[in-house]
């Protein structure tokens, strides 16, 4: 698309679809990284292994940016302690923060996610926090340095679609930060929808990684976010509701 | 009044106040698995989340039949929930003597055995040697015997292991509260305890003497071990001690009470058959075979979706690699149930006869194979 970059921190991206790393073989990652045309891709610092061999640093390609995420934080110390780390240990400025204190439903803890957000915000990391999506909670974030937000679709890992959809079009009417609609997201005509609406990016995982052809999936989730985002631009025609307008008007009474 | 323990051991135990134990067993009383019909599986079968008699159901003679139904669901769940990845550990036994007599187990204290107990050097050699292999998670155990193997000294065997280990679990006799913090504190974050049989008669009839005889503090253990501050805890049954479909029941209701109670606590399975050990070779995991073994896991799976599943190197190679891409989370590799034994020669005797001797190469050339990725670290300490 023609000079319609999504800006997050800074930083130019002519991709709007991230792809989650987790889920899949690693030898696969590069290949699927190509075929989703994804410039940022998230990975789980406790899953890097940086000892030994089979570190999933060495299957990204340079030209993508990392997006490391604080998975296993369950308070927003945990996530500030893992985001250092994910920092010392090279994976750049950015990161997603997630904050998990509930092992049954993975549901993030706003609040602790604004906290983090806050302290790394001020130590100049790019700070995308994974959140439910809360309109107060992503307004508190954008105040205290938020640089996007990451509003979940449906319960992370279950492929449900835009069950949040109301909640998400609330953050993408008010919030001044580009929402990255994350999690639940089960098929490419999901992730389009969620850019029909007005997301700015869409990111997917376990779609993507639980697919028959995980490359295949990835070049469809690429097509249907474009596709989204040039609906969204376009402006969506009128949707009529039931029937059409009636022929003869209801104020043709004022002319009489 | 403690009978065949000892009083110092009795009184040393803390009692917590915990409504956990009496949640499961009142489910556990009543739970007949030979009332479910058919119908009642099917049933099971389509709903996305379970209920506690749909666990039942799955658990149940009649689901014995719809087993590839649930093992094509259980896939469906388990790659939803995990994608392809299994973490790699291994254990390693660092002392086997004990005090108590359990009949089933080859390190029990009536068991004539080569008894021994690893020096610190001697540990170290050996978390150098499994480290070299590649694992980064470690699974510590200890026979039961607070004598022989007290805390300080599991203590210092954890802070070594810090070392060489992002993740350190471990198998030892419970602790009180204050003691798994210790421990916590030392670098440890996962504990292992199982509590054999949920059937409070035949626990008695097969814990003769020492203080796992008092079945309430080994109940308790797992939540004792949250509070103390660790991150996950495993629960199990020994199935084929007793009724292994009530022993199932209990322990996925153990399990789904303890996540209730601490949403933030990680809470896995292990799902142990009993094996042939030293002098006793005749020791078996009676009515529980393979299929029935399956039946426990598949329905452990579709119970909790999100729940960890330990298969150890108790079951054949063919078994364990089949059930990784079903249910199964963690496969040990390179396991040793003797003292020691990864580098030096073991100094004592095995808890267990293995039926699958590989080494981490293999699996991970196994799970390639199959299409899984290993995964060596899923965790930082922090």
């Amino acid at each position: 698309m023609i000079n319609d970059p999504l800006i997050i921190g800074g930083r130019e991206f002519s991709s709007r679809f991230l792809l989650g790393t987790g889920k899949f073989s690693l030898p696969k990652t590069a290949e699927v990284i190509e075929a989703a045309g994804t410039q940022i891709v998230t990975l789980a610092l406790r899953r890097a292994n940086m000892a030994f061999e089979g570190n999933i640093l060495d299957f990204i390609p340079d030209t993508v940016t990392l997006l490391p995420n604080t998975s296993g934080a369950r308070n927003a110390k945990e996530a500030v302690r893992i985001a250092r780390l994910a920092r010392e240990a090279g994976c750049g400025d950015f990161v997603k923060i997630e904050v998990i204190h509930d092992s049954k439903y993975l549901m993030p803890d706003n609040y602790e996610t604004i906290k983090a957000t806050e302290i790394l915000a001020k130590e100049g990391f790019i700070v995308m926090p994974y959140i439910s999506p809360d309109l107060i909670a992503a307004r508190e974030l954008a105040n205290v340095g938020a640089a996007a937000v990451m509003p979940l679709a449906a319960p992370i890992g279950s492929n449900k679609g835009l069950l949040t959809r109301e909640f998400v079009k609330m953050l993408v009417d008010e919030i001044d930060l580009p929402v990255v609609v994350d999690a639940g997201i089960g098929a490419p005509s999901h992730a389009c929808e969620a850019m029909e609406l007005g997301a700015d990016a869409v990111l997917a995982n376990t779609a993507v990684a639980t697919a028959g052809d995980v490359v295949a999936m990835a070049r469809a989730f690429r097509m249907a976010v474009e596709a989204g985002r040039q609906a969204y631009l376009a402006g969506l025609g009128r949707v009529l509701d039931f029937t059409g307008d009636a022929s003869s008007p209801l104020t043709g009474f004022l002319e009489d | 009044m403690p009978d065949f323990i000892s009083q110092k051991d009795y009184d040393h135990m803390e009692r917590i106040d915990s409504d956990l134990m009496d949640k499961v067993l009142s489910l556990y009383d009543r739970y007949d698995p030979t009332e479910y019909t058919e119908a009642q599986v099917r049933a099971a079968l389509c709903r996305d989340s379970l209920t506690i008699d749909d666990f039942g159901a799955l658990l149940s003679p009649a689901a014995g039949s719809y087993l590839e139904q649930m093992a094509q669901k259980a896939q469906r769940v388990n790659r939803k929930q995990f994608g392809n990845s299994v973490c790699l550990y291994t254990p390693l036994y660092i002392a086997n003597y004990c005090t108590n007599h359990c009949v089933y187990c080859g390190f029990n204290c009536k068991n004539h055995i080569t008894r021994g107990k690893l020096t610190l050097p001697e540990i170290e050699t050996e978390f150098k040697a499994i480290a070299s292999t590649g694992l980064r998670e470690i699974l510590i155990l200890t026979g039961e015997s607070r004598v022989h193997s007290d805390l300080p000294y599991i203590g210092e065997a954890v802070e070594l292991a810090k070392q060489y280990f992002s993740t350190i679990g471990i198998e030892i006799y419970p602790l009180n509260t204050d003691e798994y913090a210790f421990l916590h504190e030392k670098g440890a974050d996962f504990v292992s305890v199982y509590q054999e049989t949920y059937n409070r008669e035949k626990y008695r009839e097969v814990h003769l003497s020492g203080p796992k005889r008092d079945f309430s503090y080994r109940f308790n253990a797992q939540e004792r071990a949250i509070l103390g501050g660790m991150r996950g805890v495993s629960v199990g049954a020994l199935l084929g001690l007793d009724n292994f479909r009530k022993d199932a029941f209990a322990a996925g209701l153990h399990a789904k009470f303890l996540q209730q109670k601490y949403p933030h606590a990680e809470v896995s399975f292990s799902v142990p058959r009993m094996r042939p050990y030293k002098n006793n070779e005749k020791n078996n995991p009676n009515d529980v075979h393979e299929p029935q073994l399956l039946q426990v896991m598949l329905a452990f799976r579709l119970f909790l979706p999100f729940a960890g599943i330990s298969i150890s190197t108790r079951e054949r190679a063919g078994f364990r690699d089949h059930v990784m891409d079903l249910c199964a989370t963690r496969i040990s590799a390179g396991s040793k149930t003797g003292v020691g034994g990864h580098e030096e020669e073991a100094k004592g005797d095995e808890q267990f006869v293995i039926s699958d001797p590989r080494g981490v190469e293999e699996i991970r050339q196994m799970l390639r194979e199959r299409g899984m990725q290993e995964v060596f670290t899923d965790y930082i300490r922090l």
